[in-house]
């Protein structure tokens, strides 16, 4: 077993091997622009765009034609909020989400509110991080034009009864943008059947490279359109120019086509070694929570918080393990998590969470010595709490006068 | 972002990590920061005849403010009231090599030092 452990596959994922094979050609002999329509360059190029094109939309059920390619999913979902909003501004403005999206959703919305283009209303989440499609059909308006709520929540892994928010976002003739970014490749995905109408997702999260993602934009039932956020040489029907990045999209074409074949086997082997990474450390130590959906989560997370720890010092002690946490100090606003406190999550214990993502590459071994480094680490940080300390002794810290700071 | 040496150090081998009794002759306790904000520092001392005997920590927080309070305890060892009183938060960033994100931690170890020091004397001297 090699030091240090990646565990932290929610932030990225290597390239696999396979696909790392499968660009190399494009950088060096096969470089042409996919756009040159007369030369044996660029035809090479565009036949392996379209070649990923078909590997991409077969994984989520989709029309060839329905992917736009970007740099990655926050362009993806800066395309999509922004794009709606202002293609179909005489119709309406209102935007639905909710609290525990990404950053590149909600920082867009409010975005595009703060300007004056957009209405936004956030909706709140259970206490596992799941969307109510009750609240969605209730906060829906006659000038509600777009719906985004995610698919799975890259810090719990809860996944998002999108199949029935589809479905009213269809009743009520509303758009529905869905980022999968965490769901796409780790779980079975269909557009129609989930009644996506524009879908975020990227390469470097599913064994492919960094900087390139994708839009899925429907063609039919609706015909969905979009404004450009760009402009140049109208490439991707028009709705992202710039000259596309052939070896990239090569890659993410393979890595999806390997996510189709394997996912089933995959999925079952992660959440195998997930299970086991949950039940014994949650076994050893006492005052451990699960954060998130205890089953409808992605295969490979696993999100507990430590009582009386913090965090950071917890990643700290485990320097040979990449994690993450939801601890302020990790943070660059020095506020905890926002996603563990939309599930009511005490600050306390948002200071005290660990995200483990279990991914392709980690073997039963690396769960054996994260399980071990684990209990160690957080007994001896317990030992040296003076929470746990007053705990013991039966204060109850709720009741204390802190002098805050 | 990368911990200097001295972080990493005092986080991994904690100098006077543990408790004395609260209600025990010549132990002054302080104990500052909330739960919420992520650190609580736990900070005592034992004095006889004015001078800092022993110390003993127990922090809740990151690692820095870990290191900060367990440097505190190691300087404090030895020190008089009079002396103790003068440690400055800035002497802690600076031996520590604390980066800005990380100077609240060392101004909890100086609250901490302040309030033990003034538990201290409140017992010594209840008025």
């Amino acid at each position: 077993m090699k030091l240090p452990i990646f565990l932290d596959n929610h932030s990225t994922t290597p390239v696999d091997p396979r696909v790392l094979d499968a660009m190399l050609p494009y950088f060096t002999e096969k470089f042409g622009n996919a756009a040159s329509r007369n030369h044996a360059f660029g035809w090479a190029a565009e036949e392996a765009v379209e070649t990923a094109r078909k590997q991409i939309a077969k994984l989520i059920k989709a029309d060839p034609k329905e992917i736009v390619f970007t740099s990655g999913a926050t362009e993806s979902d800066n395309l999509a909020l922004k794009g709606v909003i202002e293609m179909y501004k005489e119709k309406g403005r209102h935007i639905v989400t909710s609290s525990t999206e990404h950053r590149a959703v909600l920082d867009t919305a409010k975005s595009l509110e703060a300007k004056g283009l957009a209405d936004v209303t956030i909706l709140p989440v259970d206490k596992y991080g799941m969307v109510k499609p009750d609240d969605v059909r209730s906060a829906i308006t006659d000038k509600t034009v777009l719906i985004s709520i995610m698919l799975a929540n890259n810090e719990i892994g809860t996944i998002n009864p999108v199949k029935e928010i589809g479905k009213i976002a269809k009743e009520r003739g509303v758009l529905f943008h869905c980022d999968a970014t965490q769901g796409v490749g780790k779980i079975p995905v269909d557009v129609q059947a989930m009644g996506i109408d524009l879908m975020s997702f990227s390469a470097h999260k599913v064994y492919g490279p960094k900087g390139i993602g994708a839009l899925y934009v429907r063609k039919k039932n609706p015909r969905v359109r979009i404004a450009a956020q760009m402009d140049g040489g109208g490439h991707e029907r028009g709705m992202r120019s710039g000259t596309l990045a052939v070896p990239l999209i090569v890659g993410f074409g393979k890595a999806c086509e390997i996510c189709e074949q394997e996912m089933p086997a995959e999925a079952a082997r992660l959440a195998k070694m997930r299970d086991r990474l949950q039940a014994d450390i949650m076994a050893a130590l006492e005052e451990s929570y699960l954060n998130g959906h205890p089953t409808d989560r992605l295969p490979g997370n696993l999100n507990i918080s430590f009582a009386y720890v913090e965090g950071e010092s917890l990643l700290m002690g485990m320097k040979d393990i990449a994690l993450s946490s939801g601890s302020a100090c990790t943070s660059a606003t020095l506020e905890p998590s926002y996603v563990l406190r939309a599930l009511g999550v005490g600050t306390e214990l948002a200071h005290s969470s660990i995200r483990f993502g279990v991914g392709r590459f980690n073997s039963d071994e690396e769960i054996d010595y994260t399980i071990k480094k684990v209990i160690e680490i957080v007994t001896k940080l317990r030992e040296m709490s003076p929470l746990y300390e007053m705990a013991k002794e039966g204060v109850d810290l709720k009741n204390v006068q802190w002098a805050a700071h | 972002m990368a911990y200097s040496d001295k972080v990493v150090d005092h986080f991994n081998n904690p100098r006077n990590m543990g408790s004395f009794k609260k209600d025990e002759e010549g132990v002054g306790t302080g104990m500052v920061g909330a739960p919420e904000c992520g650190d609580v520092m736990k900070l005592q001392i034992k004095v006889q005849n004015d001078t800092i005997v022993d110390a003993k920590f127990k922090t809740f927080g990151c690692g820095s403010a870990i290191a900060s309070s367990s440097l505190a305890t190691e300087w404090l060892k030895g020190k008089t009231l009079e002396e103790a009183q003068k440690i400055k938060n800035t002497d802690i960033v600076q031996e520590l090599n604390l980066p800005p994100v990380k100077i609240h931690c060392s101004v909890l170890a100086e609250d901490a030092i302040k309030a033990a020091l003034a538990d201290y004397q409140k017992k010594a001297d209840p008025k």
